[in-house]
């Protein structure tokens, strides 16, 4: 079967292209490229101000682009804002209501401008805003306006869903509910790209995960490409006092060439490869032989947090 | 893919006509719930009403017509200018501040499906408040001329004035941040009704009065108070609201910022 570029455009729910986005001086996305498939949960993990939002509003068409493509099920967001504005479903990162309505009403609202919404109080239940149905926007919860906003996001059955820190500030109950949302709303064929800077939420909940840092692709993959799990492990080493400049590569030797010594900063290593106890005690007495203190000696699985660090030398979620 | 699950996609805008009508229905729910906005709309120009007509008598104020005839057209032209200029300035300010605009602009109602839901509001708001002033008019013996001229200008004022008004409401609050649009709306609201020439007919003013009689509350007052009172629809102060709107109305694209 053959397929021609515009194949490819309309077979994928977004494709950002060379996307570069200004405020005044400031480049906040800068030459991104990347591609949503269609029917996947995709995250765009980054620390606060990589781009993300601003990645996500010129996806739903209210920011245009300084430069490069962006199209969404295959339209342009600004020209054929009319056209895609019913296919796809936004999740604000915060407000989107009325200070005075009540959060029923706020949602029916939305119900009655698509043609064939979901039943509102089948979602109410599920987002468990029964309870506060009848409350005043202004005095909802942080979490139940965030619930409130994705049940406002889905409501109108839309093909492809953006939602910017969906789970931002709830509280463990309400993640879980918010997740299996998500979750079955892929299982029913709809798309969902999601903005966090939880990297668990992104482990958990994506198929694919864009990393994104000052506005750039840092990697994208599954979950499991990224840490490639159960193969790697991390140890991580911060010590009290700053390290000797020779101390990499001296820990280094010792432990081998399988396993990488990466400085995070004057006093903090990351250890990366098949790391086990034994790497572990190799580690410790490294530290006793060249009189360093550690402060704190862990070993773990890789995660996405590591790999941020690996990559930017920065932590991703502070 | 079968169609069988709870969020298989089917989406779709809903016909336009269902949209603007669950826009206006909403916008005139949290209009009538909002209580300062129902002090501006029916307190305040019931009190200047009663008031008017009070003091008339008292210091012997004379019209051209008994107290009542003369005010109540004034009055209305007053309601109608609270409703579509400083609630409509105010809720739309806190519209842009709570994100609201921005969030119904992703959704399927279009933006001049969102202006019309609006204009319906405030069109549903202003004859409530006309019902409630003409009662308490009549109360007093309101007489007003009842043809089909001065219907036909009751109602072409309205729309007109509420077109003019809306059109400046929109510019403050697309331009200012929600706090200075509360405080600039109000203030504008309590300057046009003492000097606006909107309640008192310009003539009232002395030299000031050729002046005012050009401001949209000048040009609707006298509008009313022609429709009401002489049965006519008098053609300069029409004139005069469209021009406030076209040039209220191209400001206001220009410079309304939506988030």
């Amino acid at each position: 079967m053959s397929s021609s570029p515009s194949d490819s455009v309309s077979s994928s729910a977004v494709l950002i292209d060379g996307l570069e986005m200004r405020y005044g001086d400031k480049v906040a996305v800068d030459g991104l490229s990347l591609t949503v498939e269609r029917n996947t949960i995709t995250a765009v993990l980054g620390p606060n101000g990589a781009g993300k939002t601003t990645t996500l509003e010129t996806c739903e068409g209210y920011r245009k682009p300084d430069k490069g493509t962006v199209r969404v099920l295959g339209l342009d967001p600004r020209s054929q804002r009319r056209e895609l504005l019913p296919r796809i479903g936004v999740m604000l990162q915060s407000g989107g209501a009325w200070s005075g309505v009540r959060a029923v009403e706020m949602l029916r609202h939305i119900a009655s401008l698509h043609a064939h919404p979901l039943a509102v109080p089948m979602l109410v239940d599920r987002l468990g805003l029964g309870e506060c149905g009848r409350t005043p926007y202004r005095r909802l919860s942080g979490g139940q306006q965030q619930r409130l906003a994705l049940a406002m996001a889905v409501v109108g059955r839309p093909e492809l869903v953006f939602v910017d820190e969906p789970t931002a500030g709830m509280d463990p109950q309400a993640r879980r509910t918010t997740w299996e949302l998500l979750q079955e709303l892929r299982a029913d064929g709809v798309t969902i790209v999601l903005t966090t800077h939880y990297m668990d939420e992104a482990e958990r909940l994506a198929d694919q995960i864009h990393v994104i840092d000052r506005g750039r692709l840092i990697v994208s993959g599954t979950p499991f490409e990224l840490t490639r799990s159960g193969r790697e492990s991390t140890i991580r080493l911060v010590v009290t006092q700053p390290f000797p400049p020779h101390a990499p590569a001296s820990l280094q030797r010792a432990l081998g060439p399988q396993i990488e010594v990466q400085p995070i900063h004057e006093q903090s290593l990351l250890i990366t490869g098949p790391a086990d106890a034994n790497t572990l005690a190799t580690v410790s007495k490294w530290c006793a032989d060249h009189d360093v203190l550690p402060e704190s000696l862990t070993l773990g699985q890789r995660t996405l947090e590591d790999v941020f660090l690996q990559i930017t030398g920065r932590e991703l979620s502070r | 893919m079968t169609a069988t699950g709870t969020f298989t996609p089917r989406p779709g805008a809903a016909p336009l006509v269902r949209q603007v009508l669950a826009q206006a229905r909403m916008e005139t729910r949290l209009l009538l719930r909002n209580g300062e906005q129902l002090l501006l709309a029916v307190v305040i120009p019931v009190i200047v009403l009663v008031g008017g007509i009070l003091a008339a008598d008292k210091v012997g104020l004379e019209f051209a017509t008994t107290a009542v005839d003369t005010l109540t057209p004034g009055v209305i032209a007053l309601a109608i200018l609270s409703t579509s200029f400083t609630s409509l300035a105010i809720t739309t300010g806190f519209e842009r501040r709570y994100g609201v605009l921005k969030r119904l602009g992703a959704s399927p109602l279009p933006r001049t499906g969102l202006l019309t839901g609006k204009v319906g509001a405030l069109l549903f708001v202003e004859l409530l408040q006309v019902i409630v002033i003409a009662l308490v008019a009549l109360g007093f013996g309101w007489s007003p001329v009842l043809t089909p001229g001065s219907v036909f200008g009751t109602l072409g004022y309205a729309v007109l004035g509420t077109a003019a008004f809306a059109a400046l409401g929109l510019l403050i609050a697309g331009a200012l941040r929600a706090e200075a649009t509360l405080a600039a709306a109000n203030l504008i609201y309590l300057l046009l009704l003492a000097g606006g020439a909107i309640v008192f007919p310009a003539s009232s003013y002395g030299v000031m009065g050729g002046l005012l009689a050009v401001l949209p509350s000048g040009a609707l007052g006298t509008g009313m108070r022609t429709a009401l009172i002489d049965g006519a629809f008098p053609l300069t102060p029409a004139l005069i609201l469209l021009g406030w709107t076209a040039v209220g109305a191209a400001l206001t694209a220009r410079t309304f910022r939506w988030e």
